[in-house]
C-alpha cells in the first residue's frame, strides 16, 4: 500500500461487527484515496455489504472507527448525519427503486426530498442524468416495474449520481445481468464516476467487473482485509486466497461453509 | 431439553420485543413533531386508510346493528323488556361495537397492507435507499400513516355508529313492530355526548395501534416473500389483540369502573 499523499476520502480503522454470535467483520482496516475507485472482492456472506452499510451508517459498528474526509462519523446519528449523507450516492444490488413513483421522480428523489429543490428544476436534472446513463425522456414517465433489470440498474445509477455525490457506492452492480448488459453497466460506472469526479467504493464477486471498474482491489476474507493493491497487481498477489478467488477454484485455502 | 431454559428464552424474547416496540414508538412520536412533514403522502394515506375502508366498516356496522337489535329483542322478550331495544342498540354501538368492529376491520385491511408494503420495501432495500437519499424513513413512511389512521378512525367510527344504529332501526321497524318515530326518539333521548365521545376516543387509539403495528412489523420483516408474509400476519394479529386489550383498559379508564 502506498503512503497516503492527502487525507483519505474514507478510512476504516479496526471496524468490527457481529450479529448474535456470528462475527462478520473482525477488524477491517481500509483506506480509500480521493478520486480513486476501490473494489472489495470476497465470497458471499463475507461481510462486503456489511462493510458498505457500516460506512453509510445503516449499520452501527460494534467497535472501530469510520472516517470520512478525516472526520470520525461512526457515532453520528439523526439530523447530525444529514450533511454527511449528502456526500454519498449508492447503487443498490436490486436497484431498490421506489415502485410507487415514476422513474424521473426516483432519480429526482434526493433532490426534492433530501434537499428541498423545486420539482420542475429537479425534473430537468433528472432527465439530464437519465440521458447520461443512456435513457431517453420517454422512460422518465414509466413506472420502475415496467423496466427490465438492466434499465432498472441504469435508473438506479442515475439516481445515485443525481445530486453529484462525492462518494458513490456500488453493491454488486452486475449481479443478475447478462454479460453484455453487465459490460455496458461497467462502462457507465467508469464514465459516470469520472464525470462526477467522485470516489467510488464497489463490492462484487464478478472479477470481470472488478478489473474493469477499479484502480485498487481489496479482498475481504474471514472478517478482515487480507490483501489490497493496485488492480494491475492482482494477478501477482502471491496470496493463495486471492489466487483461488480470482481464478474461481473449488480447491484451495478458502473452504466454503456448506453448513450455515 | 431444559424446561427452564425454554421459559427463560421465551421471556427474554418477549421482553426484547416489547423493548424494540417501545423504541420504535418513541422514534415515531419524535418524528411526528419534528419537520419535515410530508403533506402529499399524508393525504394519500387519508384516501387509502380512511376513504377506502368506508365500505367494509359500513357493511359490518349495518349487520352488527341489525343483529344487536334482534338479540336484544329476543333476550328482552323473556322479561317483557323488549321495548329497551333502541336504547341498548345505541349504547352498545357507540360505546363498544362501533369502535371495536371498525378497529378490527381496519386492522385486517390497513395493518396488513401497511406491513406488506413497508416489508417489501425493507427486503428490496428501498428503506436503505431512502436513508442514502437523505430522507428519514420513519418520517417518510411511518408519520403519514400514523396521522392518517388516528384522524380517520374516529370519522370512520362516527359513520359506522350512524349506520349501525340505522341497521337496528331497520330490523326493529321492519321485523319487530317498532314505530319508526318512537324508535328514533328513544335513541336520541337516551344516548349522551359522552357515550359517543368515549367511542371516538377509543377509535383514535385503535387507529394509532393499527398504523403502528403495520409499520413496526413491516420495518422488522426479514428475508424474502416468506418474511413479508409473516410480517403481515403478525401485524394483523398483534393489532387485533392490542385493540381488544386496550379496549378493556380504556373502558375502565373512561367510565371509572375499575
Amino acid at each position: 500500500m502506498t503512503a497516503p499523499t492527502s487525507t483519505p476520502k474514507i478510512q476504516l480503522i479496526g471496524v468490527k461487527k457481529r450479529f448474535g454470535s456470528k462475527v462478520v467483520l473482525d477488524g477491517v482496516d481500509l483506506v480509500i484515496e480521493p478520486h480513486t475507485s476501490l473494489v472489495i472482492i470476497g465470497g458471499s456472506g463475507t461481510g462486503k455489504s456489511v462493510t458498505i452499510k457500516s460506512i453509510l451508517g445503516i449499520l452501527k459498528p460494534d467497535e472501530g472507527q469510520v472516517l470520512v474526509d478525516g472526520v470520525d462519523v461512526t457515532r453520528l446519528r439523526g439530523s447530525a448525519r444529514e450533511p454527511l449523507m449528502r456526500k454519498f450516492g449508492m447503487l443498490f444490488q436490486g436497484a431498490a427503486l421506489f415502485d410507487s413513483i415514476s422513474v424521473w421522480e426516483n432519480v429526482a428523489f434526493g433532490l426534492i426530498q433530501g434537499r428541498g429543490m423545486a420539482r420542475a428544476k429537479a425534473k430537468d436534472i433528472a432527465i439530464a442524468k437519465l440521458a447520461k446513463v443512456g435513457l431517453s425522456e420517454d422512460v422518465a414517465y414509466l413506472s420502475p416495474s415496467e423496466l427490465s433489470g438492466g434499465m432498472q440498474k441504469r435508473v438506479g445509477l442515475a439516481r445515485a449520481i443525481a445530486a453529484d455525490p462525492e462518494i458513490i457506492f456500488f453493491d454488486e452492480p452486475t449481479t443478475g445481468l447478462d454479460p453484455i448488459m453487465a459490460d455496458i453497466i461497467n462502462d457507465l460506472i467508469v464514465s459516470t464516476v469520472k464525470d462526477v469526479g467522485a470516489t467510488a467504493l464497489s463490492i462484487t464477486h464478478d472479477m470481470v467487473s472488478a478489473r474493469k471498474i477499479s484502480d485498487h482491489i481489496a479482498m475481504l476474507y474471514g472478517g478482515k482485509i487480507i490483501w489490497q493493491g493496485p488492480t494491475a497487481q492482482i494477478d501477482h498477489s502471491g496470496n493463495p486466497y486471492v489466487e483461488q478467488f480470482i481464478h474461481g477454484r473449488a480447491d484451495g485455502p478458502i473452504k466454503m461453509a456448506i453448513k450455515a | 431439553m431444559n424446561i427452564f431454559a425454554h421459559i427463560g428464552r421465551a421471556v427474554l424474547g418477549l421482553l426484547g420485543e416489547i423493548g424494540r416496540l417501545a423504541l420504535f414508538t418513541g422514534r415515531s412520536l419524535a418524528a411526528l413533531v419534528n419537520p419535515p412533514f410530508y403533506l402529499r403522502l399524508t393525504l394519500q394515506q387519508f384516501v387509502r386508510i380512511g376513504y377506502l375502508s368506508m365500505p367494509v366498516v359500513g357493511l359490518t356496522a349495518l349487520s352488527t346493528g341489525a343483529v344487536l337489535a334482534l338479540q336484544i329483542y329476543l333476550g328482552g322478550n323473556r322479561y317483557g323488556a323488549e321495548a329497551i331495544v333502541p336504547q341498548i342498540v345505541v349504547l352498545g354501538i357507540t360505546r363498544e361495537l362501533g369502535p371495536v368492529i371498525a378497529g378490527l376491520m381496519v386492522a385486517g385491511r390497513v395493518a396488513a397492507a401497511i406491513a406488506a408494503e413497508i416489508g417489501t420495501m425493507k427486503v428490496t432495500e428501498q428503506i436503505d435507499a431512502l436513508t442514502t437519499l437523505s430522507t428519514n424513513p420513519v418520517k417518510y413512511l411511518v408519520v403519514p400513516r400514523l396521522v392518517a389512521a388516528v384522524i380517520c378512525m374516529p370519522i370512520l367510527t362516527a359513520a359506522g355508529d350512524s349506520i349501525g344504529v340505522f341497521g337496528g332501526y331497520l330490523v326493529a321497524t321492519q321485523n319487530l313492530g317498532f314505530t319508526g318515530s318512537v324508535y328514533l326518539k328513544n335513541t336520541v333521548d337516551f344516548a349522551t355526548g359522552s357515550d359517543i365521545a368515549s367511542g371516538l376516543i377509543k377509535a383514535a387509539v385503535f387507529g394509532f395501534i393499527v398504523a403502528l403495528m403495520g409499520c413496526y412489523n413491516g420495518f422488522n420483516s426479514k428475508g424474502g416473500a416468506q418474511g413479508v408474509g409473516a410480517a403481515t400476519t403478525n401485524a394483523v394479529v398483534s393489532s387485533c389483540i392490542l385493540i381488544l386489550a386496550t379496549d378493556f383498559i380504556l373502558t375502565a379508564l373512561l367510565f371509572h369502573t375499575a
